[in-house]
């Protein structure tokens, strides 16, 4: 029954990032942290490089994915496009995985500056260059200064939830 | 040199095309699928609008409800805040009161003026046009994106273009129709661009969303008249909205004129949608 319980605990725990995720793509949490236009970032890459990184097994691609598909209908935009960008964030933060020797939250806060400038990138030239969409480059900027300032604080709370995890009793 | 290259080779491959640590997918594959879903979106695939419009419904229905508990202590905030400045507001509306009952008579009367002139001119009266009330379920405004969800879509005749009001100003346009929902650029979204007529010199610009609470004015004749104070409408000539809804004033900023809308675009909960489209047949 101990043993059950523990099982049930950790469980219900390694859910957590899927949880938070869903949660964020559901409310569009991303761009809404935002006070007279200044700060603005998006705690969904966080949530996705932090636990693709450490954790791979608990984060799914395809849910992943799943949640690139919801984000882009509650903002409006074109279908697909937060699957691109959630996705190539999971592929650079599997590449830096394979590349690290010795992983600690400074290595992979110094590997997130340029993933978050290329998503970014990514984002703006489809939706600029084949959807014509117009997006404000100054907020994109502030973004994705604001992003990766924030990836030390929610990496130092998620790393003390990771913590808890076992992968085990999974 | 060709050892580093062959290492970095090896860890790209790794991380998109083998499934990994209790991974169900490669990444490759899925990235191919979401550059399948957006070329069809690009493409407007038309036998994938039914399954969108219902998968859109779905979600919007969950995002609305997630949201239920955010919503409710942000309404329990503003009520708390408003009975701060209980006492200003009630000055500040005895002050408008009594303004807008001098201005009563006058607006009656140009009514009545303007009802008799419409009729000589054969146009379609506003009030003639069987409107759409509908509810805001969902309020995505951010700084890139500034839209509203409505409760309400095929179901209830909307179709895109369609203007939609808030207390009889313009907020904006309907851009994506679903079966029980449907989405509304807002008039201050960057992508958002309306003829547009000033009053009282009768100019003619084109307004574009500026991402916050002003829109800016373009194509304005060289030798422009206008001032702060002037009454921006929407001027018909794009035969997609009607003529003369009203949208804000002009406020000049820096030497440069900006429409201040009269709605705050913050604050919608209930929408009219003028439904001026002809039935298809």
């Amino acid at each position: 029954m101990i043993s059950f319980n523990r099982n049930l605990y950790y469980f219900l725990l390694s859910l957590f990032p899927i949880f938070l995720l869903f949660f964020l793509v559901l409310l569009d949490f991303d761009y809404s942290f935002h006070s007279k236009k200044l700060v603005t970032f998006n705690l969904t890459y966080v949530v996705i490089y932090y636990w693709v990184l450490k954790k791979p097994e608990i984060l799914g691609y395809g849910l992943v994915f799943f949640a690139g598909v919801i984000n882009d209908v509650v903002t409006g935009l074109p279908m697909g496009i937060s699957s691109i960008d959630y996705l190539i964030l999971c592929g650079i933060a599997s590449y830096f995985r394979n590349i690290t020797l010795r992983p600690s939250l400074i290595n992979d806060w110094i590997a997130f500056v340029p993933t978050i400038f290329i998503i970014h990138s990514i984002h703006y030239s489809i939706l600029n260059g084949f959807f014509a969409f117009e997006l404000n480059y100054y907020y994109l900027i502030l973004s994705s200064i604001f992003t990766i300032t924030i990836y030390p604080v929610a990496g130092f709370i998620f790393n003390f939830i990771s913590d808890f995890i076992t992968p085990k009793k999974i | 040199m060709e050892t580093s290259r062959d290492d970095f080779i090896i860890a790209i491959r790794s991380a998109f095309l083998q499934k990994g640590a209790a991974q169900r997918f490669s990444l490759l594959v899925l990235i191919i699928i979401s550059v399948i879903l957006l070329s069809l979106d690009f493409y407007k695939a038309k036998p994938l609008n039914i399954f969108r419009s219902i998968s859109k419904d779905i979600i919007y229905r969950g995002s609305f409800i997630i949201s239920l508990p955010f919503k409710s202590l942000d309404r329990g905030y503003k009520t708390v805040k408003t009975h701060f400045t209980f006492y200003d507001d009630y000055q500040n509306l005895k002050n408008e009161l009594y303004i807008l009952k001098a201005q009563q008579s006058e607006i009656e009367f140009l009514k009545m003026q303007n009802k008799e002139l419409k009729i000589v001119i054969s146009d379609v009266l506003h009030t003639n046009i069987k409107n759409i009330i509908a509810k805001v379920i969902l309020d995505k405004q951010s700084p890139f994106l500034k839209s509203i969800i409505l409760n309400k879509g095929t179901n209830s005749n909307l179709k895109k273009g369609m203007a939609v009001l808030h207390k009889k100003n313009m907020v904006g346009r309907i851009v994506e129709v679903n079966y029980l929902s449907s989405r509304v650029l807002l008039i201050n979204d960057l992508n958002s661009k309306i003829p547009v007529k000033i009053q009282p010199s009768g100019e003619n610009a084109i307004m574009s969303g500026e991402g916050n609470n002003l829109a800016s004015l373009d194509f304005l004749p060289k030798l422009s008249t206008i001032e702060e104070e002037n009454i921006v409408f929407t001027s018909g000539s794009d035969g997609v909205f009607d003529d003369g809804i009203p949208i804000g004033k002009i406020t000049e900023i820096e030497e440069k004129f900006y429409v201040e809308f009269f709605s705050d675009l913050n604050q919608i909960n209930f929408v009219t949608v003028i439904n001026n489209k002809k039935e298809d047949n």
